[in-house]
């Protein structure tokens, strides 16, 4: 056996994990190949016809991965994390929607399956560290040692809202070696590797979901496991509880969204919140949606220790959302900060995640309570 | 890097002496066994000879041998060619299950702890309408070894035919056909090359043939001999099998007397001599498998599904163990070409990776 350290590379069937496994095999670096098998397409099959896009873990994307791993000349293994991903991720995610919140399944995989199972997986083959597709950067400070995560460079890949959840051991174990590239260099660099896949589409927001439609899949998924929905029908109300119509089911709406509402009013109205116990969807204008101030629980600290004092920061509160001025304000204890925006925020969403940005170092980061 | 195989259940190497009877047969038998030519007589002659010896290592006659693409084809052609009720047990390999799930109806019998299926539920089991019982002699995860002849009279008794699925057991447990109406046997198990098993059909008992064309086989199995995979399976069946009980023990002890918590599963049922099924607490056996084969160990863990991702075997479940105790499972199935050196180089491996996998497992303290 070699000395050099071994890497576990993370192998979708993609463009960019293919390109990681091309690019490290490339650097002399001893790798191996794994593909996590997440969800068994077989389940809620009336949900995916052959044609739907989005589904993950399908038997193609597998063929891709080991026609990779071939090319690449590296051992390749699939490891099964079904149940794993169904406990940590598919239920948490069902369970979500039925409480009237709006789940980021993205995070969840990478706290508890990317970055949890798979680096287990990992070290308990020999691994010293994994690799991913993912676009970020990880840094260690030179003087407190402590490791950083800093957004990619190509900054319309940057994928580190979904990463607040890192631990500093997981960082520690972590390369992502696409995080100082474009998407443009990484495809020509999967075409100068040879690599088959270089125009594959990418993948899509929710891969266990058949084409984005979360709301068949939570009747579907719930229906297998007799989980019993009840009647999930019920007002759409405003504020000051005047009844505009009637919906099917609250686990359908988003907040913010205004399209799907079938309500006739004098102006375009937005979904402002979802209530499970009164099966109500409370809707407003435009400027109904906007907040000044939010908690985040289970805030997890990444290039800097918990904060003690008010600190300046810029914090995403989605994937697509601008990073805004705010304040944070220690709230309690380390896992609590109160988030105060500069100027109000447009659809602030429990559920999903607050992301602490100073630049392109990532603070650390929440979930909305 | 020296690879080590461990894994004689999943397949064996093909042996020097199949490859040499069978590539004479590859460069000059290219003739088609049913042709009217010398061409076509001489690979009759090889096919037929392959035949004698299948029949001889059985111990029946060659017109007993249908010759198949495999096991899967030998198991699915006993089993769909019998109408009526079928009684089985739930650590059949899906050849089996799968097949009853197309026949008329069928009763799925419960093995026990130590995978053993009992005579007397299958006594239990049987209806007025029964047609066929059928009942593997070894298991493939465990190697226990089923009272088939006993089985064999108690579906007799009740009027109905017996199949066994032997494709684990030919060449590694003495083979009695005399009260047996099919059974299956696999070349690939035996040190022949894939695309090759053999179904014994006991004389006047009908087979019905499953896929349909030319009269070969006797009109059993249509389509043009494989008379290169014939005369290797032929030659395999002839091969001198040392007995490997010493060496299966060797590792087992190995591995018991260095790990702690570790517990062979189905310890109790008679045992094939090559296999060793054993449970470790607390350790992921997909990982275990890995970490092996990356240090040149074949082993494995359950069975693989279409993606090549592993499952728990059905039949671990089925002898009452948890999922987390059937992932936590590696199968050693040992073979012709195993060594002393080679299995205690084994047991370091396995020793080492069971420590290591146990430091950084949240359950096993």
């Amino acid at each position: 056996m070699s000395k050099q350290p071994l890497i576990a590379v993370a192998m979708s069937g993609g463009v960019d994990s293919s390109v990681v496994a091309g690019l490290l095999k490339r650097e002399g670096a001893n790798i191996v190949g794994m593909t996590m098998q997440l969800w068994n397409q077989r389940r809620l099959a009336e949900l995916a016809p052959e044609t739907a896009t989005g589904r993950c873990c399908s038997i193609d994307d597998v063929y891709d991965a080991r026609y990779v791993a071939q090319l690449v000349g590296i051992p390749y293994y699939v490891v099964n994390f079904e149940d794993a991903f169904e406990k940590n991720v598919v239920k948490p995610f069902v369970d979500d929607y039925l409480h009237g919140r709006t789940p980021i399944p993205c995070t969840l995989c990478n706290n508890f399956i990317k970055f949890d199972t798979f680096i287990e997986m990992a070290e308990g083959v020999g691994a010293d560290k994994i690799a991913t597709g993912h676009y970020a950067r990880i840094t260690q400070n030179s003087e407190s040692g402590r490791w950083e995560l800093r957004r990619a460079l190509d900054d319309t890949k940057d994928q580190t809202y979904f990463l607040f959840g890192l631990t500093q051991t997981q960082l520690a174990r972590t390369l992502f070696p696409l995080g100082g590239m474009v998407k443009t260099e990484v495809r020509e660099l999967a075409k100068t590797l040879a690599l088959p896949i270089a125009d594959k589409g990418d993948s899509q927001e929710i891969c266990f979901v058949p084409n984005g439609d979360y709301k068949s899949f939570i009747e579907a998924y719930c229906r297998e496991q007799n989980i019993s929905l009840g009647d999930m029908s019920g007002d759409i109300i405003t504020r000051d509880g005047q009844v505009l119509g009637e919906h099917s089911g609250y686990h359908s709406y988003t907040v913010g969204q205004r399209r799907g509402l079938k309500i006739a009013a004098g102006e375009p109205l937005y979904v402002i919140a979802t209530e499970p116990e009164s099966k109500r969807v409370i809707v407003g204008r435009d400027e109904e949606l906007l907040t000044q101030a939010f908690t985040a629980r289970d805030v997890n600290w990444i290039s800097i220790p918990p904060i003690q004092a008010p600190r300046r920061s810029q914090v995403r509160i989605r994937n697509r959302h601008v990073p805004s001025d705010a304040t944070l304000v220690p709230a309690g204890d380390d896992t609590r900060v109160q988030v105060r925006f500069d100027s109000p925020q447009r659809a602030v969403t429990p559920g999903q995640g607050a992301v602490f940005y100073d630049g392109d170092l990532v603070l650390g980061g929440g979930w909305i309570d | 890097m020296e690879r080590y195989y461990f894994d004689h259940n999943a397949t064996t190497p093909i042996a020097p002496a199949v490859i040499d009877a069978m590539l004479p047969v590859l460069r000059d038998g290219f003739g088609n066994a049913s042709s009217i030519h010398q061409p076509g007589q001489h690979a009759k002659q090889v096919l037929e000879r392959a035949r004698r010896q299948v029949a001889n290592f059985l111990g029946c006659s060659p017109k007993e041998i249908v010759f198949t693409s495999g096991g899967t084809e030998a198991d699915n052609l006993a089993i769909l060619s019998v109408g009526g009720h079928i009684v089985t047990s739930n650590i059949e390999h899906p050849a089996i299950l799968s097949a009853c799930a197309r026949a008329e109806s069928f009763t799925l019998v419960e093995a026990d702890a130590n995978g053993l299926v009992h005579p007397s539920a299958i006594q239990d089991a049987i209806r007025p309408d029964t047609a066929l019982v059928s009942i593997m002699h070894v298991n493939n995860e465990l190697g226990a070894v089923q009272p088939i002849e006993e089985i064999a009279r108690i579906a007799h008794d009740a009027g109905a035919l017996f199949h066994s699925d032997g494709v684990q057991a030919a060449g590694r447990v003495p083979v009695n056909l005399k009260n047996i109406d099919f059974y299956s046997i696999s070349g690939h198990k035996l040190n022949a090359p894939k695309g090759i098993g053999a179904l014994f059909v006991r004389r006047g008992v009908d087979c019905l043939p499953r896929q349909f064309g030319g009269r070969q086989e006797q009109g059993r199995r249509a389509g043009t001999e494989n008379v290169p995979a014939c005369a290797a399976f032929g030659a395999a069946c002839e091969l001198a099998r040392p007995d490997l009980t010493a060496l299966r023990d060797r590792l087992e002890q190995g591995i018991l007397a260095q790990v702690p918590q570790a517990v062979v599963n189905g310890a109790n049922a008679p045992r094939v001599a090559n296999t060793t099924n054993i449970r470790f607490a607390g350790i992921e056996g997909e990982a275990m498998v890995i970490a092996l084969d990356l240090r040149g160990f074949a082993v494995s863990s359950g069975a693989a599904c279409s993606s090549g991702a592993v499952e728990p075997s059905h039949v671990l479940t089925a002898i009452g163990l948890t999922r987390e105790q059937a992932k936590s499972s590696i199968r050693f199935s040992l073979g012709l070409g195993n060594t002393v050196e080679q299995v205690d180089a084994l047991i370091g491996a396995v020793v080492a990776s069971v420590a290591h996998l146990r430091r950084l497992s949240p359950v096993y303290v």
